[in-house]
């Protein structure tokens, strides 16, 4: 294995795909139809995120303590409005569950 | 940082981005020793961690060379796994000021908390407290690498303290947070299905790419009226404050 080709190649294809997106779309005032669809990005990457982490195992789709624990974790932001009390619920279930 | 504005949004960041990086610094533990593992020899996974700074990416490069892949295979897979990078970057773009090199750096703080947690729900971002919140967690992404490549296995497995379960809990309470409407929230569920339709058949990442086309949604024609009137209310704020500003002046001078 050649380390050095490996970080540089992996570092390099990091730092591009940060830049290709601030690079393309800042600086100039957009078309209303490019800012409609840059607001509702965040939504649809948030939740394949959620779902992508909670919901799978590699290739498998998959339902773990994570799965759990991070349900618990939505029932409390939903009923509390708190992001820190969701997280924190949901780490804690979900090594309880690990622990049992 | 020019003014205080843009230390306080970096101070806000440093803080909101603090649970992040301390569980970031068990991640990187865990990163320093599977790389250790794997072969790499302690400099070379110190240097990984920071030049990339990219958890997924890392472990997903990491999982590869482990398994006897080639390094090609491995760099290809972690740059799979770091196209989200591509619509967070289109989305942080507009709201980041200078020509493109400055704008491209400052996209280079991207990571998956600190986007979040800059977003201001709107389709802007805050950039002071992105930058606050990634140099939190940049720094002990590092700390962990080192402890990890050089200390070895001090925390054991991080998924025993239900780590894994805190990045996915956080996003679904920001989008709890955000998708208020009735189309952010369909396109979250449409993003999602896509997600998890994509995750048996495609390579890791690549699901959390493609989500991002439930995005187009918004080329209908009432998404883009909503956001034409959500523009024009602001619009009407800063008026608004401007001329109190005006106000006040004149006040100030009569007095």
């Amino acid at each position: 294995m050649n380390a050095a080709l490996l970080i540089g190649g992996c570092a390099v294809a990091t730092a591009v795909l940060k830049a290709i997106g601030p690079i393309a779309l800042g600086g100039r005032e957009l078309p209303l139809w490019v800012t409609s669809v840059i607001v509702l990005l965040a939504p649809a990457l948030l939740a394949a995120l959620v779902f992508t982490q909670a919901f799978a195992e590699g290739k498998d789709l998959a339902v773990g303590a994570e799965t759990a624990g991070v349900v618990a974790g939505g029932l409390v932001a939903w009923r509390s409005g708190s992001i820190v009390a969701c997280v924190i619920v949901a780490a804690v279930l979900t090594a309880t569950l690990r622990a049992l | 940082m020019r003014t205080e504005s843009a230390r306080r949004a970096f101070r806000q960041g440093l803080r909101e981005g603090a649970p992040f990086a301390i569980a970031g610094f068990v991640l990187a533990v865990s990163f320093g020793v599977i790389a250790r593992e794997a072969g790499l020899s302690a400099v070379a996974t110190i240097v990984m961690s920071l030049v990339m700074f990219a958890g997924a990416a890392q472990f997903t490069a990491i999982a590869i060379i482990g398994g006897g892949g080639t390094v090609g295979a491995a760099i290809g897979a972690s740059a799979l796994m770091n196209s989200r990078f591509l619509p967070m970057g289109a989305a942080l773009g507009p709201s980041l000021p200078g020509g493109p090199f400055k704008r491209a750096a400052q996209g280079q703080a991207v990571v998956d908390a600190s986007w979040a947690l800059a977003g201001r729900g709107d389709g802007t971002f805050d950039r002071w407290l992105l930058f606050g919140a990634s140099a939190a967690q940049y720094l002990t992404w590092q700390l962990g690498t080192i402890a990890g490549a050089l200390g070895g296995d001090l925390l054991g497995d991080p998924d025993k303290l239900g780590l894994d379960a805190i990045y996915p809990a956080f996003f679904l309470g920001l989008l709890l947070a955000e998708a208020r409407t009735l189309r952010a929230a369909g396109v979250a569920v449409l993003g999602a299905g896509i997600a998890l339709a994509l995750v048996p058949v495609a390579p890791p990442g690549v699901p959390i790419l493609v989500s991002s086309l439930a995005a187009l949604v918004g080329l209908t024609r009432s998404a883009q009226t909503a956001v034409a009137e959500a523009q024009a209310r602001e619009q009407e704020r800063e008026r608004e404050h401007v001329l109190e500003r005006e106000r006040e002046a004149r006040e100030r001078a009569a007095r």
